[in-house]
């Protein structure tokens, strides 16, 4: 049996330093987040994408300038996927009835305009409904919190469920700042790979707190941080398995899957890595900062001392 | 204690599941056919004669049809091979009459007989994996808020001249609503009478500075109500038009409050589909004012109960603001050419109700001109023209003709918008995506490799550092594949790329319980557990984790599922779903199999 030798890893005394270096990188986030913003695809901000497909790739330069002359205005030209992939994106248009006109023909006119392109794809959204996208995904995120939160509430306390909401939002912003700080588009699925890590970020959060939860209730000698850095322990082994295997899971699609699931890939990537790190420090360490100990589990010998010295 | 030891019945169980998710699994494996869908219109026959024709056609010019099948207005021809199909096509519709049949490009599943008998099908591709094209439509609420404006104005006209009170004018205010001027004080009270009297969905009130307006506003549920008639009508509508196009399967469903989805597999030209969605044009009769001056009516002076149009040749024409006949009443439309004079023409086929009306209208009108005004929405704005004026020389009734089109084309375009009906509310296309068929196969392709290289990755991992219990593990995971894939495949849930993404993240979660439950053991052998209570107490303690675990990442699937839209959709329901199989394969088929592998038996050591 391959088996682990009793591990003994404190944890919880890099807890500061795990803070801190969190707080660095979600204010880093929150900055980037602030001052470039995501770059949206189109889906958020309106507007139209054409995807061509050349047999040799071709002169972006000289799809730029054929583009700027033609009645489609300027419109950024980049690579995508491999040199003979060419995305081509419009900005949105404002005027009245512009939607209609903007949305004629793109395809047929493009081909027109670029004909040793093949037209692989076109998508337009008008900018109104690409507004209300947006929106909605941030409400999506916000009842997802919620729902979150409620249901960690009633299965645990009121304090476990903070951790748990404080690790997924500090998840969320590492993903959105990365984002944010490479200017890789953040689509429709991205959202959705945020949403989805959401949740899955709080497997791993959960089975810890239930560890921990099961310790304070067996172990009566112990203090607080021994049983959380048990409780780690105990689960290290699980935790990084089973992070590892989904990321196994998640790298064959980042890498074999195609240049459209690219972003949603990455975004799921970035979020298994640092869920595994949010749960570890941030969810237990907000535990033992909120000081559960005291109160809904079965009575442990008040440690007044112990609870003193945390951050 | 004998542990580890299931019922037979949970065995049996297990391998019901087993079964029935491998049959329903299995269409997927099958593929899809290039095929020919011919379908015919209204009552144009389709039967073995029509089959034998078309099948002389193809043989005839060296193509062989995979298969041939029949529905009840449709036949299906399978191709072994895309070129074939491709030169099909052109020799079916050359062999049809258009105006009968319709040839639609489709995808055929290959699924064999016996599979289809019991309803197993393989999953549905949605348009990024198929190709095709997808567009938003937005209903234009103010143009029916107007429209049924416009309405209560010329109703209200109708029934105060009947009811002999005196008005000055009626006419929709701008801002909304509809102002009535009267002429003394005591006309509006009578005119308010009338109005709480007739028109129960209208808000009368008398303006206090002016006593001889009345101000009315329909009542907010009757707005809400027209508008939902006039989306209803308009999924109708479209529907029609798109079963003129013969696109196989199409998609056609109202989204939130003022919104249509519309989604054409298969589709390629979006210029000649968003030409027949967009369009809105009905015909309108009515009589000319002879009386009128025409020449004062273009400087400006237009008499009452008139309105100034353009006709074709850019002549102005006066013509009556009463409406004889309108489009709703044209039940069916078809374009020809006129025996005598040889010019293109659109023939009419009124309804029961509109050719009577019509009928008595024109009975009394012999001798008069009357007119054909085209109206098109364009733009948000309408188009009215006169494409023909002539004088009525027999009363006209169910069925008749009428020409002053420019060419055979626009008269087979008008007919068709008529046989499809006049949507009832303008729309405009807010959103459109159109993917190329290769680009829907490179990304079935790229979707299908990760997720066999992910499984494959994962399973040598497991099978490496949890051994026997490892293989055990991953046996449930292929279940789990299965299971999710025949659970896709039944529910007809549309499969999408970040669907395909969905699966292989179900693989890495799947494994998370196992995971659990052999750490437990691990952890229970440990302590000095024997073998048996290990596996017990593995997954007895695992169980609740599992549960509470996989319920998040459940509410998280949930969410996206009510928000998301299209290939999101396809996401949360694969991810929804797998946590589901997941949990029963990870914890239900595992334990059958260790169960049956180590249960009952004294054991010393466990290869985990």
């Amino acid at each position: 049996m391959l088996s682990w030798k009793i591990i003994n890893i404190d944890f919880m005394r890099w807890r500061k330093v795990g803070l801190v270096l969190s707080t660095l990188i979600n204010l880093a986030a929150i900055g980037s987040l602030a001052t470039q913003g995501l770059n949206l695809s189109i889906e958020f901000t309106g507007g139209t994408v054409v995807e061509l497909a050349y047999e040799t790739p071709p002169a972006l330069e000289d799809i730029r300038s054929r583009l700027a002359s033609s009645d489609f205005g300027a419109g950024v030209v980049q690579n995508f996927g491999g040199p003979e992939n060419v995305l081509v994106r419009l900005p949105p248009v404002e005027a009245v009835g512009g939607a209609e006109a903007a949305s004629k023909d793109v395809g047929a006119r493009m081909q027109k305009l670029l004909p040793e392109a093949e037209i692989r794809r076109v998508e337009f959204v008008g900018p109104q409904v690409g507004e209300e996208l947006a929106e909605e995904g941030v409400i999506a995120a916000l009842i997802a919190m919620g729902g979150i939160l409620l249901y960690v509430m009633l299965r645990f306390t009121l304090k476990f469920s903070l951790g748990s909401i404080t690790a997924t939002v500090h998840d969320v912003l590492v993903i959105m700042g990365f984002f944010s700080l490479t200017r890789l588009e953040f689509d429709l699925n991205a959202l959705a790979a945020v949403l989805a890590i959401m949740g899955y970020s709080l497997n791993d959060t959960i089975v810890i707190l239930d560890r921990i939860r099961e310790n304070f209730r067996t172990m009566r000698k112990a203090d607080p941080v021994g049983v959380v850095n048990v409780s780690l322990n105990q689960t290290l082994a699980r935790t990084i398995n089973t992070s590892l295997v989904t990321l196994l899971a998640v790298l064959a699609l980042l890498f074999f899957g195609g240049e459209m699931i690219h972003s949603f890939a990455l975004a799921l990537t970035i979020g298994i890595v640092v869920g595994v790190y949010s749960s570890i420090y941030i969810a237990s360490a907000m535990v033992l900062a909120l000081g559960a100990t005291r109160e809904e589990l079965l009575p442990i010998q008040k440690e007044g001392a112990a609870l003193d010295d945390r951050p | 204690m004998i542990q580890n030891q299931y019922p037979l019945w949970r065995y049996l169980a297990v391998v019901a599941v087993l079964i029935v998710g491998t049959l329903y699994a299995l269409p997927n494996l099958y593929g899809f056919d290039p095929a020919l869908q011919v379908t015919a219109r209204r009552s144009a026959p389709v039967d073995e004669a029509l089959e034998a024709r078309l099948e002389k056609a193809l043989t005839g010019a060296g193509i062989e049809a995979k298969g041939v099948e029949t529905a009840d207005d449709r036949l299906l021809f399978r191709f072994g091979s895309d070129d074939d199909r491709t030169r099909a096509m052109p020799l079916l519709q050359k062999e049809l009459d258009p105006l009968q049949y319709l040839v639609a490009l489709n995808l055929a599943p290959g699924t064999p007989a016996w599979l289809r008998a019991i309803g197993g099908k393989p999953m549905y591709m949605g348009l990024d994996l198929r190709g095709g094209v997808h567009f938003l439509m937005q209903v234009d609420t103010e143009a029916v808020r107007k429209q049924s404006e416009e309405r209560f104005v010329t109703e209200l006209r109708a029934s105060l001249r009947e009811q002999k009170i005196r008005f000055r004018t009626v006419s929709p205010d701008p801002a909304g609503g509809i102002r009535v001027n009267f002429l003394n004080a005591e006309s509006r009270a009578a005119g308010l009478a009338a109005v709480e009297n007739d028109y129960p969905d209208l808000v009368a009130t008398e303006s206090a500075d002016n006593d001889t307006l009345l101000l009315l506003q329909p009542k907010p549920e009757f707005v809400s109500e027209a508008r939902k008639t006039a989306i209803k009508q308009n999924l109708t509508t479209l529907r029609n038009r798109i079963n003129e196009f013969g696109v196989a399967e199409p998609v056609i469903q109202q989204q939130g409050d003022s919104r249509i989805v519309v989604q054409l597999p298969g589709v390629e030209d979006t210029a000649e589909a968003k030409k027949l969605l967009g369009a809105t044009a009905t015909l309108e009769f009515r009589m000319v004012d002879v009386d009128g001056d025409v020449q004062a009516a273009t400087a400006g002076k237009v008499p009452v109960g008139s309105k100034l149009y353009r006709q074709r040749s850019g002549e102005p024409v006066l013509l009556q603001k009463r409406v004889l006949l309108t489009g709703d009443s044209i039940i069916d439309a078809s374009s020809g050419i006129e025996s005598q004079t040889g010019e293109a023409a659109v023939y009419i086929t009124l309804d029961g109700k509109g050719a009577r009306s019509f009928s008595r209208a024109t009975r009394e009108l012999i001798g008069k001109p009357m007119a054909v005004v085209f109206i098109e929405q364009q733009q948000g704005r309408p188009v009215e023209e006169v494409i023909n004026v002539a004088t009525i020389r027999d009363e006209l009734g169910k069925r008749f003709q009428i020409t002053g089109l420019d060419s055979t084309n626009e008269a087979h375009d008008l007919a068709l918008l008529l046989r499809a009906g006049a949507l009832a509310a303008p729309m405009e296309i807010v959103e459109e995506r159109t993917v190329g068929p290769s680009l829907g196969q490179a990304n079935i392709d790229s979707g299908l490799r990760a997720c066999i290289i992910g499984f494959i990755a994962v399973a040598v991992f497991m099978a490496l550092y949890y051994r026997s219990f490892g293989l055990i593990a991953n046996l449930a995971l292929a279940l789990n594949v299965v299971l999710l894939v025949a659970l896709l495949s039944m529910v007809q849930a549309t499969l999408t790329l970040p669907g395909i993404a969905g699966i292989l993240l179900t693989v890495g979660m799947a494994v998370d319980a196992n995971v659990l439950i052999n750490e437990r053991i691990r952890e229970e052998l440990r302590r000095g557990m024997s073998p048996q209570a290990s596996i017990h107490a593995g997954y007895d303690r695992a169980f609740g984790t599992i549960l509470d675990s996989n319920l998040t990442t459940l509410i998280a699937g949930i969410v996206l599922f009510s928000f998301g839209s299209g290939p999101v959709k396809g996401f949360a329901v694969t991810l929804s779903l797998g946590i589901a199989t997941s949990m029963f394969t990870a914890i239900v088929g595992t334990r059958a199999v260790v169960n049956l592998v180590y249960g009952g038996r004294r054991l010393t050591r466990l290869s985990v």
